[in-house]
């Protein structure tokens, strides 16, 4: 117990006092707010309690929607203080401790359960299942992503933020150089949520394996479905390798190992190594559902079947593959030597060959189709362009000779913005855009929609792209200032003034939602975008058990041809059967208190409460073994009656192909 | 082949224990008989135990066996991908150039 009380809150900076003050009235404000509303029981039985598919989906979305506020305040505070030289509202340390909390909570926060998210409420749905092959488990996975998101939240009022990037790379981010509790909170957190990460991975593997309708077979399966599958793979190869770098990293901050310090036998760049093993492929975990979705959305809205199915099949599997060869393009400037150099980049350059026939594909998809210009279908026609730049100046990246040029300049850093905001936030919000009326009964706004689109779109290029020109005039990364004579003062103005914009894009998004909550129709078909795919067979917001009666699917884009050969689309009486349901349970919930508890001891290396709270841990496995509960079952006629209620001309789904 | 296996003579399993036997004895004359240099000696047994470990997987653990069996060796392909890419992969990075020194 050797952490000094006084320096346990963050203290002597007014920013930081804000948040503090702000995070305590915020959570008075929400207890006030559930006991008055006596809303208590209704939280802990919908919700944190729940193990099915879409309401754990929705809460990973919310969460993920809460975390790109934070992450993207980290961003407008890191262009604020760039946006002049010599500015001086943040300082070189806190400047540290911003980009670093940024990198780390947009990939792994932001960006992992927004796609989850997504993957939980669509993935059943679109291959005509009732729910994850492990549903109890699913609500683990969510409780320990919110558990080690919590826990990375509150480290900057409570203890201090990391602050070595989010690589953290040694012997930077070793307790030499930075003896701080911050950089356990990196460790402990990031492990907690990887956990989480690796079983959902497992869980989606083996619900799209096993757990699709009848008929259909692997290649008439959606294309998101197939982007997950395949993203599934990537997680449960590479999340590993990150679990075991960082236990190594908590042996070495906690316990005094020398993995990585060189003086005490262990060698820096195996962090590096270890990190970027995972890492690299995490860039693919993020992007690869990201293009399912755009796939989805450019065949409904030009209403055509996707154009080469199954090269894009193969794309997707060919680039999972070359992932897994290609991190050493991450630190070229090791120097490995020429021929390793030189193996990494023609294997990073290869990836560009089954991306570039991605981007085919949906082009051709749209040729000749009759397109609808909703907004889902604008972020997916925004992506392409944007993700061009970005997918460019990464070959000019893989050459390692280049590279050392770009290696560590803004140049990088707008590139992965080119690739991770098209790439990840256009397709979330395109995601978003097109399901919300199958997760909520309405849709979001169209006008505000637009422009929140074109405020994000171009707050996003005026952001970034001044970054490639400043990075090859030498502006380095992770740089909290620069001087007035280095010239870079117009183009940083210009990014911020960016960046503000995007915020304001932003704050439409959010606008939007509020906005439709209140006033959208909520009398609208269950398939409004005229769709292709098996979701939209069912009723929107969709009834607990997804399906009266599992559908049957013959092609591809079953709903469809469902549609346009009038078939399965009605249900009578009695082909509605009584339907089993697994229940609730509060264990995974649990899990995620005693694990955040656990880890919030463990990071501020008070052992003894740590080795405690860890039991709970070990109660929970234990509870769970012993648990013989499975299931209930809903009756056919509560069925009937809901099924009923949505199907409003004698059980037929409303809509045709027009 | 499985049927086979369930209810007659087990041949896959003689013939699979006696090439192991054969492998291990092989093995073990390289190693204790042979004046071959330590690094020779090294790769040679270390082949003969990669291969046996493959030979025993498929006479003995019945990988390629059942409705799974496709499956088995898919897995067990990837795994050793990924095994390979990571520790040789590492090995070969981290000790190569300027990094060695
Ligand atoms: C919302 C608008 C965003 C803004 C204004 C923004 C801005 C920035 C800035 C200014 C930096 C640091 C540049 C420097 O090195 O000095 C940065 C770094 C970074 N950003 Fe963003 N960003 C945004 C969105 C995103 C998103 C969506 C992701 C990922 C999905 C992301 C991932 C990262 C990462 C990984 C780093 C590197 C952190 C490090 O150096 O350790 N950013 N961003
Ligand atoms: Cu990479």
């Amino acid at each position: 117990m050797n952490i000094k009380w006084d320096e346990f809150f963050v203290t002597g900076d007014p920013l930081i006092l804000g948040a503090q003050i702000s995070i305590v009235l915020t959570m008075v404000g929400i207890i006030a707010l559930l006991t008055y509303l006596k809303r208590w029981t209704w939280l802990w039985r919908e919700w944190l309690t729940t193990v099915d598919h879409k309401r754990i989906g929705i809460m990973y979305i919310l969460s993920g929607v809460v975390m790109f506020f934070r992450g993207g305040i980290d961003g407008l505070m890191m262009k604020a203080q760039t946006a002049v030289p010599e500015n001086e509202f943040l300082n070189a340390q806190h400047y540290n401790e911003v980009f670093t909390t940024h990198g780390v909570i947009m990939i792994l926060f932001m960006a992992m359960p927004l796609l989850i998210g997504i993957m939980n409420v669509i993935i059943p749905l679109q291959i005509g299942a009732r729910d994850v092959a492990f549903p109890q488990l699913n609500a683990l996975s969510f409780w320990l992503f919110f558990s080690g998101a919590m826990l990375f939240n509150i480290s900057f009022v409570i203890g201090g933020s990391p602050d070595a990037g989010w690589t953290s790379y040694f012997p930077m981010a070793g307790k030499e150089f930075s003896p701080s509790i911050g950089n356990n909170y990196y460790a402990i957190a990031i492990q907690i949520a990887g956990i989480g990460t690796l079983i959902s991975g497992i869980n989606f593997i083996v619900t799209i394996l096993k757990m699709r309708t009848k008929g259909m077979t692997l290649m008439k399966m959606p294309m998101f479905s197939w982007t997950t599958l395949i993203t599934s793979i990537i997680i449960v190869a590479a999340f590993p390798i990150f679990t075991v770098a960082l236990a190594l990293m908590t042996f070495d901050r906690l316990f005094g190992a020398h993995f990585f310090t060189v003086s005490g036998g262990g060698m820096d760049m195996l962090w590096a190594n270890l990190f970027w093993l995972w890492g690299h492929p995490e860039v693919y975990i993020v992007v690869l559902p990201a293009f399912g979705i755009f796939s989805e959305i450019v065949s409904t809205f030009s209403r055509k079947r996707l154009f080469g199915y199954t090269s894009m099949v193969i794309a997707v599997a060919g680039i999972a593959f070359l992932s897994m060869l290609v991190w050493v393009h991450h630190f070229y400037t090791m120097g490995s030597g020429p021929a390793v150099n030189s193996v990494f980049s023609l294997t990073t350059m290869l990836i560009a060959v089954p991306t570039g026939i991605k981007m085919f594909n949906w082009l051709f998809t749209m040729r000749k189709g009759r397109i609808n210009f909703s907004t889902p279908m604008l972020w997916t026609l925004a992506f392409i362009p944007c993700f061009l730049i970005g997918g460019t100046t990464g070959v000019m990246l893989a050459m390692a000779a280049a590279d050392f040029q770009y290696h560590n300049t803004l140049f990088l850093v707008a590139h992965f913005h080119y690739t991770l905001i098209p790439g990840v936030v256009f397709a979330v919000f395109a995601a978003l855009y097109y399901w919300w009326p199958k997760m909520f009964g309405h849709k979001l706004n169209e006008k505000i929609g637009k422009w929140h689109f074109w405020l994000f779109v171009i707050g996003f290029n005026f952001t970034f792209f001044p970054m490639f020109f400043l990075g090859l005039d030498g502006a380095v990364r992770r740089s909290f200032t620069y001087s007035a004579e280095s010239g870079y003062g117009p183009l940083f103005l210009l990014s911020a003034i960016g960046s503000a914009v995007l915020a304001i894009g932003f704050a439409m998004f959010v606008y939007n939602i509020y906005w439709s909550i209140r006033h959208a129709d909520r009398n609208i078909s269950s398939d409004p975008w005229d769709a292709r795919t098996l979701e939209w067979a069912t009723a929107s917001p969709v009834q607990d058990y997804n399906f009266a009666k599992l559908p049957e699917v013959k092609t591809l884009d079953a709903f469809w041809h469902m549609k346009k050969d009038n078939e399965g689309l009605t249900i009578e009486d009695k082909e509605i059967k009584d339907i089993h349901m697994p229940n609730n349970s509060g264990i995974p919930f649990f899990m995620g208190v005693v694990f955040t508890v656990a880890g919030f001891f463990l990071v501020f290396e008070w052992y003894i409460p740590a080795a405690i709270a860890s039991l709970g841990i070990f109660a929970g496995l234990i509870i769970r073994s012993f648990d013989y509960n499975d299931g209930h079952h809903i009756h056919a006629e509560d069925v009937r009656k809901v099924e009923r209620k949505w199907r409003n001309r004698k059980g037929e789904v409303h809509k045709h192909v027009g | 082949m499985s049927s086979n296996a369930e209810k007659g003579f087990p041949i896959s399993h003689v013939v699979g224990f006696l090439i192991s036997l054969i492998l291990t004895f092989a093995a073990a004359w390289i190693a204790l008989k042979t004046t071959l240099s330590i690094k020779v000696i090294m790769w040679i047994i270390g082949s003969l135990a990669v291969f046996q470990a493959g030979l025993q997987l498929v006479m003995f653990m019945h990988m390629t066996e059942g409705e799974d069996g496709k499956v088995n060796i898919i897995n067990i392909t990837y795994g050793a991908f990924m095994a390979a890419v990571i520790v040789l992969g590492s090995i070969w990075v981290l000790t190569s150039g300027h990094a060695a020194h």
